[in-house]
């Protein structure tokens, strides 16, 4: 890929890849007082990879999201999700009732939100990142 | 209404372009459009999406796929009575969707069953019983947490079926001896 030699892109892409990262992780935890969440938080923190991935290329995305990594991220977060779900079975509740994690039902219910909530985001970035580095890893190949 | 013909409009070129970039390109504005227009209708949540997944993630994954195939559309063969079947199963499904519409309660009436089955409940208890501020997220989260346990299997499904159909990770040794012969 030629997009590597251009200076302008590497400068612009290096400023702007922690302001993606921060504003995804800003979305994911305050997703409960403003517009967004998880998912969103998930998909802006992929496209951070995808922009890197475009502008140093699929080798360099590689190295910083090993396909190893992103498989355990990607099931971690399903994992986490109905990990929460069991904990408030464990904890005498039914499926998925974040009331009983604390004693305090309310705090309960922030816990779990924001649990289920991280895992959507983990799972969908890990979800994003995979997809594109597979659909350009091809192109490469040829 | 302006929103609304802009979208007629870029679904019109979408369908007209030959060229698939093209195609792609238009298709983001389209999203982008819609993000707008559940702007407009007050749904901040769902226009944060449509613009992200919708504008932003499918043209990437779009654009990756015009560049493993060919980035124009084969010319269309010429016109014969088959294409009569189409066009006339397309009309009859068009008219049955307006047929459902009609039935459906006008848009905005406080009477209609949206309005008057769970969502005033949500509405009103969710700052007692969840206790955050954004009622999307004590929905999507919490009350309706199985519609959104069910929706992220679908992404982790969906990226193991990307991954086993066309990934070239080490866990699958018999594909990569297929690409290497290839």
């Amino acid at each position: 890929m030629a997009m590597n030699q251009h200076a302008v892109l590497r400068v612009v892409t290096k400023l702007l890849m922690p302001c993606i990262l921060l504003f995804a992780l800003y979305v994911q935890f305050h997703g409960e007082f403003g517009p967004g969440g998880g998912f969103q938080a998930g998909v802006i923190f992929g496209v951070g990879f995808v922009l890197y991935a475009l502008i140093f290329g699929v080798g360099a995305a590689r190295r910083v999201a090993p396909p190893g990594v992103l498989r355990g991220v990607l099931a971690g977060g399903v994992l986490l999700f109905t990990g929460v779900g069991i904990a408030g079975v464990l904890r005498g509740g039914s499926f998925l009732n974040y009331s009983v994690l604390s004693k305090d039902p309310l705090l309960g219910q922030e816990m779990g939100i924001l649990l289920i909530e991280f895992g959507v985001g983990t799972t969908v970035a890990a979800a994003v990142i995979t997809l594109f580095l597979i659909f350009a890893g091809q192109e490469q190949k040829e | 209404m302006t929103l609304l013909g802009f979208l007629v409009a870029t679904a019109l070129f979408v369908v007209q372009a030959r060229n698939l970039f093209v195609s792609v390109i238009l298709m983001g504005l389209f999203s982008l459009l819609v993000a707008g227009l559940f702007m407009v209708l007050d749904a901040v949540d769902v226009a944060f999406t449509e613009a992200a997944v919708g504008a932003g993630i499918s043209t990437v994954l779009f654009l990756g796929t015009i560049a493993l195939v060919a980035p124009k559309e084969r010319p269309v063969a010429p016109r014969s009575r088959r294409q009569l079947l189409p066009f006339l199963v397309v009309g009859a499904t068009f008219a049955l969707l307006i047929f459902g519409t009609l039935d459906m309660p006008l848009y905005g009436d406080p009477n209609a069953p949206i309005h008057v089955y769970v969502a005033p409940r949500y509405l009103e208890q969710s700052a007692t019983e969840i206790g955050i501020p954004n009622v999307v997220t004590s929905v999507l989260a919490s009350y309706r947490g199985y519609d959104t346990l069910g929706e992220i299997t679908v992404i982790f499904t969906a990226a193991l079926g990307v991954m086993m159909l066309i990934g070239r990770g080490r866990k699958f040794p018999r594909r990569r001896r297929e690409t290497d012969e290839a």
